[in-house]
């Protein structure tokens, strides 16, 4: 199952797995308001109303109920929290969830019970589920099904978020997050923290820092005055851009270590010219299925440009502290010494293929997947909780003034902001447009190509039209992948979830404008 | 005794041999150290066994048999270095090497040596002709019989990524099968006409950038003549600048989304000249999307020379 993925698209050599299972008769369902080219090849396509997730997944876990496809067993050995999750259930006869999701009865049935019966079932999202104010509680509710029909914990089944970029899984796991230390240890465990302080030498303070919404909500308040940004570019990437430029303007101190001159860096006070990761430096990344693998330096970077590790450890020794990281192999040794899930990865063993963490010593041969735990007798850890989640639609209301629901994503060929996909000349691309169905673009009065201005509550764009038939009426689709022509984050909204941080870049609404 | 996996044994050039269940006669020669050519074949694609430089002899069997795609049975008897086997890759060679421009497949040389090929043999070859591309099941002109019938056109630029000079297509069907059913499912191109018209050709013979295509260049990785190629190597090729004893060669990971796919950085003069992923990969299978193959751009725009420092705008 994908759900809010267009992987044939935005991942497309996983997609190639996904074919390879397609043709030997596994059946795919694809979760998304648009026909992607992803659902062209799915056994079911579920067109979802943008921001009706928790009640499909409700739908489809009552489906299961009734019919008595339930993992029993698993059910009561594993998890906790059934019948308060049963009880929440009750609310979401099929009737509402129809209606709230626009999805035929007979198809959520049908993939509800193909989903509970396949000895192996694994659902995958992208940020389809994620770009939500409810983004946590989508996920919960993915989760919950998982945990209702035992596919967890067991080869090829699982929940997998199929991450967006090649080191947001090991930006993660190496402590790029407010709350976590290397190895997802919590920076508010006393024992855990006091490792960390005798090998780094210094003292870390022992709260949890703020996560990227909530900075830009402290530079509203002017708490934060000075940034440093590292190969992120937020001036074009952040929802509702207006406001956000308005918070990196105010700030005393910009400074940005980029590999280009992104709009971000051209505001910055100082900007650190960085090497290109992947190719001018050493070091390793962790894709989606938790593989640490190897990056090498194949070119000489560009005039001044220099490593980041090189750049943080003279920025650290000019205020006063020697980091002591004369490589990245010399980093990722330390950080292998304070977190036990990467032990077992030295730079000899992850030379070819890489390794799957958790890797707890040099013998062990990685994990291909998590949590069998809870299939061991009797299980090991804690059980997994159900959460009851309840639908909450879209911050950004449809109405007679703004009456199309604008979601965005990517395309094949291009990237975020574009800041690396802009340089190669894809011959596919036709820059931003304003994505309408048929229907819609002949109710506006408005041909293929033609210009149109896009409004929201927020701000307003020019873009031309693309006719989609994938779209339903009421729905437009627009990209971030060419924000110096189109800065389609002028009209997106920055309502967060306040767990994830994550802003609703999946639900604006938006009217369209014959010019 | 029921057949056990691991239990097949045959007979390869008289010697014992001992291969799993499902293994082709391909894996039992190589499992002898007997060195067999292969054109069409490649191990992260389905055998369509078109090429039959493999062929070898099987007692009992009325003719040859592609080692790549028959499978090995108990109690074979093969012979991969008979008289037959013999006479019939060299032919295979000498027809290849006198209509195909072979020169950048840089097994042919020494195996037109080693089967004492002289595709020279058929005469120089015939001229160049523009108009493969129009021809029509069932009308022929004769050729010039003191010529060998030739593949011999203009290379087809119709991109800023990759060039297709089919005088060098020998027709393996691996671009065909890469872009179809073994790995991207795109199927922008497939094999128009039949017998010596026959050639690669996207429908209709538009130009790739209104085809199908999506640029993945899965089929410039499997092509193992240089019929596809990256324009930054055909350009370099084309200066006169293209020098594979200045090249080094990379694996890294792709900066792009979270798959983590293995790109093969090859570079001269500080700039990626092309990028390849390893066909024994277990997350390409020697496969990439377009990002991976040709978006890395960026970073040699950034050199302080490119004239494009600039943020773009």
């Amino acid at each position: 199952m994908l759900w809010g993925s267009n992987a044939r698209e935005t991942h497309p050599i996983f997609f190639h797995h996904v074919l390879k299972a397609v043709k030997r008769g596994a059946k795919l369902y694809v979760v998304d308001p648009r026909r992607t080219t992803t659902a062209d090849w799915a056994t079911g396509w579920l067109p979802v109303e943008v921001g009706a997730d928790i009640s499909l997944s409700n739908g489809i876990a009552r489906c299961i109920l009734e019919e008595g496809l339930e993992h029993k067993a698993f059910i009561a050995r594993a998890t906790t929290g059934f019948e308060a999750y049963r009880a929440s259930l009750e609310r979401y006869d099929l009737a509402r969830v129809c209606r709230e999701t626009c999805v035929d009865e007979s198809l959520i049935r049908r993939l509800a019970r193909e989903y509970a019966r396949a000895p192996r079932a694994m659902i995958c999202w992208t940020l389809g589920i994620t770009e939500h104010h409810n983004a946590v509680d989508n996920v919960l509710s993915l989760i919950n099904l998982g945990l209702l029909t035992g596919h967890v914990g067991r080869y090829g089944s699982g929940l997998n978020p199929l991450r967006g970029q090649n080191n947001v899984q090991g930006g993660g796991d190496s402590g790029a997050l407010p709350h976590k230390l290397p190895g997802f240890q919590d920076v508010e465990n006393d024992a855990l923290r006091a490792n960390f302080e005798r090998v780094w030498k210094c003292k870390i303070p022992p709260r949890k820092g703020w996560h990227l919404t909530e900075m830009f909500e402290a530079m509203g308040r002017k708490e934060l005055t000075a940034l440093y940004v590292v190969g992120e570019n937020p001036a074009q990437s952040e929802a509702d851009a207006t406001h956000a430029l308005e918070r990196l303007a105010g700030l005393e101190c910009l400074i940005v270590q980029d590999i280009v001159l992104t709009k971000t860096a051209a505001m910055a006070d100082v900007v650190f010219p960085a090497s290109a990761s992947f190719c001018e430096a050493e070091g390793t990344v962790t894709n989606s299925e938790r593989r640490v693998q190897r990056v090498r330096k194949a070119l000489q970077p560009p005039g001044q440009a220099r490593d980041d590790i090189q750049i943080l450890c003279d920025l650290s020794l000019r205020l006063g502290f020697d980091l002591r990281l004369p490589s990245a192999k010399a980093a990722w040794d330390e950080m292998r010494s304070l977190s036990p899930m990467h032990r077992g990865m030295s730079y000899e063993r992850l030379d070819k293929k890489g390794l799957q963490w958790p890797c707890p010593d040099e013998q062990h041969p990685g994990t291909q997947f998590l949590h069998a735990r809870l299939w061991a007798d009797p299980i090991e850890g804690p059980t997994a909780p159900f959460h009851a989640v309840e639908h909450s639609p879209p911050v950004d209301l449809v109405d007679r003034e703004f009456p199309l629901r604008l979601t965005t994503g990517r395309r094949l060929d291009s990237f975020n902001t574009g800041v690396q996909s802009s340089a190669f000349a894809s011959p596919m691309r036709r820059g931003e447009t304003i994505d309408l169905c048929p229907h819609d673009a002949h109710s506006l009065g408005v041909m293929e190509g033609e210009p149109v201005r896009v409004i929201s509550r927020r701000g307003r764009v020019v873009a031309p039209v693309r006719l989609d038939p994938g779209l339903k009426p009421g729905l437009v689709f627009m990209t971030f992948h060419f924000p110096d022509e189109v800065d389609v984050n002028l009209l997106t909204i920055d309502a967060t979830d306040p767990r994830s941080g994550t802003a609703e870049f999946k639900a604006a609404a938006v009217r369209v404008e014959k010019l | 005794m029921s057949a056990q996996p691991g239990d097949i044994e045959l007979q390869v050039d008289g010697r014992t041999v001992r291969v799993t269940s499902g293994a082709t006669l391909l894996d039992a020669c190589r499992a002898a150290a007997i060195d067999t050519p292969t054109f069409c074949w490649a191990e992260n694609l389905t055998p369509v066994n078109v090429c039959r430089i493999c062929v070898v002899e099987l007692a009992g069997a009325r003719t040859l048999v592609p080692a790549c795609s028959r499978k090995a049975e108990a109690g074979m008897q093969v012979l991969t270095d008979s008289a037959r086997v013999r006479t019939s890759r060299k032919l295979v060679l000498e027809l290849l090497g006198s209509s195909v421009d072979m020169s950048l497949a840089s097994d042919f040389a020494p195996l037109c040596k080693r089967y004492g090929a002289q595709p020279e043999r058929f005469g120089p070859r015939d001229t160049p002709s523009d108009h493969r591309d129009a021809s029509h099941a069932g009308h022929h002109e004769l050729g010039n019989a003191d010529k060998a019938a030739s593949m011999a056109q203009s290379v087809k630029i119709d991109n800023d990524l990759f060039v297709r000079d089919y005088s060098r297509c020998m027709l393996c069907y691996k671009c065909v099968e890469a872009c179809g059913s073994d790995a991207q499912h795109t199927f922008a191109i497939g094999v128009a006409g039949r017998g010596f018209d026959a050639r690669i050709s996207t429908e209709l013979d538009t130009p790739l950038s209104d085809s199908a295509c999506v640029f993945c260049g899965n089929c410039v990785g499997a092509c193992p003549t240089g019929a596809l190629m990256f324009k930054s190597e055909h350009d370099l090729r084309a200066a006169g600048e293209w020098d594979e004893s200045k090249q080094s060669v990379t694996d890294t990971i792709c900066p792009y989304c979270g798959v983590g796919c293995t790109l093969t950085l090859r570079v001269q003069a500080n700039r990626i000249v092309r990028v390849t992923s390893p066909s024994d990969n277990s997350v390409t299978a020697g496969h990439l999307c377009v990002k991976g193959r040709f978006g890395t751009a960026f970073v040699a725009d950034r050199a302080p020379d490119s004239g494009t420092g600039q943020p773009p705008t």
